[in-house]
């Protein structure tokens, strides 16, 4: 079948304020073509699809439309146009049915009033040419996941798509339903619709995609005919480099390094029951876990930053937190793994960011300006913080650099137990390799390191022992030989535990997420 | 108003040169009114007049600063006007009850001072604690104290007015009336206070912290820093200034009433807000509030000495220029 391009990208490039993220990427996209777009996290990935579904304005380079050139000012003009974007976060209004949802903004109507009838036949038929058994009178809030996937879909093809974005459509879904999201993908491209189907899952893109574009550091590497490539070889590509540097060498801690933080029999009510795990000086403990498996909560509680019962011992010493104010007497510090909501004060100054954890080192009794920016520039020099000007609120550095300034400050403490949480996320692969080095230069000052991560190749390129969750419970820990991704895997989704059925039988064990 | 913000640190020029505008136009307005009022009347800059102008300005002035505070920890006290009025009809009574027991009446007042200062810091702590510790929202709590202390007073004075015994007014007296080095002791107490709040804003830690919290009290808390405690303490500084603004206040007229300090904590929040501090938190000067204390009583001067707008009309140009003043700061940042 001689496909039709429908929609075009040429030399597209997007800068979120300083900081270009995709560089002229040209890509082409057909009618009746699954079209995906994959690459590392921060590759840009997302980035080019809201640029070309028009929900981002590019920065340079522009969009075509069946050859002619096109500008939407916002994703109503391109859904207008036929190409509508399915976010990740679904925007459903959720108090509202699933009819009500599908025509929000352009009800039929008779009379001057919403034409309720109307309404009702045309999303049975819609759904029924989906062949889903979504109920459309339901209220959005009572829809599984994947059912209000499909509602989003629905109103997609009520608006005659004729380019349809869908970015990491099946990291919500089940099995099951991802071979129903697949079934109706195959319908639609069928129907001369063109999709663009962004994922991180090789075998899926193998298995629905006609052609894939991959990207790496915000530059296209190639497009490619699917059928061409195995997702080994899609990978490989995807990275681009040998990964075997991307780590510092692992040196095992001292035989005789002390235990730093033990943690007993320790739950925070409804999220972690009973969690142990213990860290010693030099070294570096992975924590593995799918999202909401309760590792973030666990040191949360740990730290006093959640009502939590359990024991925690610090240099052998028995100690309860009961704020973070406490722990930091106690040498300890939790990175967050919410950088903008929890670790910056995005308006303030970088000076006021590094200092703010530590300020009574600069208060003498009144706070001196002149020591903290003192502070502030060894820590530019320190992090390699790239500004061109220190003198700038911490939302104008880009997530890398930012995430330096919340590692600055936190060090700043003088912390000999650092509780990292997913540390990396976000940030671009040349920074990521510079926090790796710089945990490395942690353990050498003899600092134990926690290490939360979803990024299996970090966890295991790190980490000299691997504690994984599962659904709040500890189901196993793992080092030397057994710590591969896919033992990770298998502890973090239950197929394998080592905890003995009498522990699990516990009744917090069964409270739910 | 020569309270400066930060010490001249290497940024000092980079941030005037960055930021200037926005931070300068409540002192933009000031000047302004004060030209007005000079083309308009001849005595307008007398230092009569100003010292007028500026004695009065104290009492909202004065629970302005405190406001400040709570205000840029992104709380809000409603309940100042009303605890001013029960902490002056409370001061009254003790004094006029210790009266006559043998103790001198300087010893009468300075024991009535104390009570205030007490009181003040206590009403500050009871909405603090019930707003920390008992995570209700500041806004309902404090809507809850402003009846309480307003139907108080009121319940003292028996439905009508709590006066000062004339044998302790004279002694009283000086402490609103009185000069020092040829300034008003009022406007005297209003320049200490806002130098100890300014100072206390920022340039110790928890005038830090006072920011931090307002502009994200998470951040805070990740930080290690205490948020309960320092947003309590913020309360209680109102608390105090409220009760400095009491002892000022009573030797004025010598009375208290169930329609004392009525809309004060509008007129202290309205000044705060002139002043450059942001209603949701996060940022504010001292200073600014000043200015903004001042600006309010200069209008109600300015329509004294002209016969173009009616003194009637005083809180209608004040609401004009409180949605002005805010408008032009939301203009200047670019919003």
């Amino acid at each position: 079948m001689a496909a039709q391009e429908v929609l075009r990208g040429v030399g597209l490039s997007k800068s979120f304020g300083p900081i270009e993220v995709v560089h002229g990427v040209d890509i082409d996209v057909r009618a009746g073509e699954v079209h995906a777009l994959v690459g590392e996290n921060g590759a840009g990935k997302s980035t080019l699809m809201k640029t070309l579904s028009g929900y981002l304005a590019p920065s340079s380079g522009e969009v075509r439309l069946d050859g002619a050139p096109v500008t939407f000012r916002d994703s109503n003009e391109a859904e207008a146009a036929g190409v509508v974007l399915i976010h990740q976060e679904l925007n459903l209004v959720p108090h509202l049915t699933v009819e009500e949802n599908i025509f929000l903004g352009r009800e039929p109507h008779r009379y001057g009033l919403v034409d309720r009838r109307a309404t009702r036949r045309a999303t049975r038929e819609l759904l029924d040419s989906l062949r889903t058994d979504v109920p459309v009178t339901s209220q959005v809030r009572e829809l599984s996941v994947s059912q209000a996937q499909m509602v989003e879909i629905a109103k997609a093809v009520s608006r005659e798509v004729r380019v349809l974005c869908m970015d990491e459509p099946t990291d919500v879904l089940t099995g099951r339903e991802t071979e129903v999201l697949f079934d109706l993908v195959r319908r639609l491209v069928a129907d001369g619709v063109a999709i663009i189907y962004v994922s991180h899952k090789l075998e899926e893109v193998k298995a629905i995609a006609d052609r894939v574009t991959i990207m790496r550091d915000g530059y296209k590497v190639g497009t490619y005919d699917v059928a061409d490539l195995t997702p080994v070889e899609m990978a490989r590509r995807m990275v681009g480099r040998d990964l075997a540097d991307m780590y510092p060498p692992k040196r095992p801690p001292a035989d005789d390094a002390p235990v730093a933080l033990e943690i007993e029999a320790f739950s925070v009510p409804g999220l972690v029951t009973g969690a142990s795990l213990a860290v010693r000086r030099g070294e570096v403990l992975g924590v593995a876990g799918l999202i909401g498996a309760g590792r973030t909560e666990l040191f949360e509680g740990v730290l006093g930053l959640r009502p939590s019962v359990g024991t925690v011992r610090k240099d052998g010493r028995e100690v309860k937190w009961r704020h973070p104010a406490d722990a930091k007497r106690d040498k300890v510090a939790y990175l967050t793994e919410d950088r903008k909501g929890k670790g910056l004060l995005l308006d303030s100054l970088l000076r006021e960011n590094v200092t703010l954890q530590a300020l009574e080192l600069f208060a003498r009794p009144f706070v001196d300006v002149r020591a903290e920016q003192g502070a502030l520039l060894r820590a530019v020099e320190e992090y390699d913080v790239r500004v061109r000007d220190v003198a700038v609120p911490a939302k104008a550095l880009s997530g890398g650099n930012q995430q330096k300034v919340v590692l600055a400050k936190m060090m700043l403490t003088d912390p000999d137990v650092v509780i990292l949480d997913e540390p990396t996320r976000g940030i671009d692969v040349g920074t990521k390799r510079q926090i790796y080095f710089y945990v490395a230069e942690l353990l050498s000052r003899g600092v134990a390191v926690v290490l939360i991560s979803s990024e299996l190749p970090e966890v295991i390129g790190l980490s000299h022992r691997v504690v994984v969750m599962q659904r709040g419970v500890v189901t196993g820990t793992l080092s030397g030989d057994d710590l591969t991704e896919e033992t990770v895997m298998a502890y973090a989704t239950g197929l394998r535990s080592d905890r003995r059925v009498a522990e699990t039988r516990t009744p917090e064990a069964h409270v739910g997420l | 108003m020569s309270v400066s913000e930060v010490a001249p640190a290497p940024t000092w020029r980079d941030r005037l040169g960055r930021v200037p505008w926005q931070q300068l136009t409540p002192l933009l307005g000031l000047v302004l009114l004060v030209v007005v009022g000079s083309l308009i009347h001849p005595s307008f800059l007398t230092p009569t007049n100003i010292f007028n102008v500026l004695t009065r300005s104290a009492f909202i002035g004065i629970i302005a600063v405190g406001a400040t505070f709570v205000i840029i920890a992104g709380g809000i006290d409603l309940s100042v006007g009303s605890m001013a009025a029960f902490l002056a009809g409370a001061m009254i009574l003790f004094m006029n009850a210790v009266q006559g027991g043998g103790v001198s009446p300087v010893g009468v007042v300075l024991l009535g001072v104390g009570l205030v200062l007490v009181g003040g810091l206590a009403a500050g702590a009871a909405n603090g604690i019930a707003i920390t510790r008992g995570r209700i929202e500041a806004f309902i709590v404090t809507l809850g104290t402003l009846g309480i202390f307003r139907s108080l007073v009121t319940y003292l004075a028996d439905g009508g007015t709590i006066s000062l015994d004339f044998a302790l007014r004279g002694v009283y007296r000086p402490v609103f009336y009185g000069y020092f080095l040829g300034i008003p002791i009022p406007v005297w107490a209003f320049a200490v206070v806002a130098l100890v709040g300014a100072i206390v804003l920022h340039r110790t830690r928890f005038g830090r912290y006072v920011r931090a919290i307002g502009s994200n009290a998470e951040v805070a808390r990740y930080a290690a820093i205490r948020v309960e405690r320092v947003r309590t303490l913020t309360y209680v500084i109102q608390g105090l200034c409220v009760a400095i603004a009491v002892v000022l206040y009573v030797p004025r007229l010598g009375s208290a009433s169930g329609s004392t300090g009525i809309l004060w904590e509008l007129e202290a929040i309205a000044a705060v807000i002139i002043g450059g501090t942001a209603l949701k938190g996060g940022s504010g000067h001292v200073w600014g509030t000043v200015v903004g204390a001042v600006m309010l009583s200069l209008i109600g001067n300015v329509l004294n000495l002209t016969t173009a707008i009616s003194e009637y009309l005083n809180g209608a140009v004040q609401g004009l220029i409180i949605i002005g003043a805010v408008f032009l700061q939301r203009g200047r940042q670019g919003r």
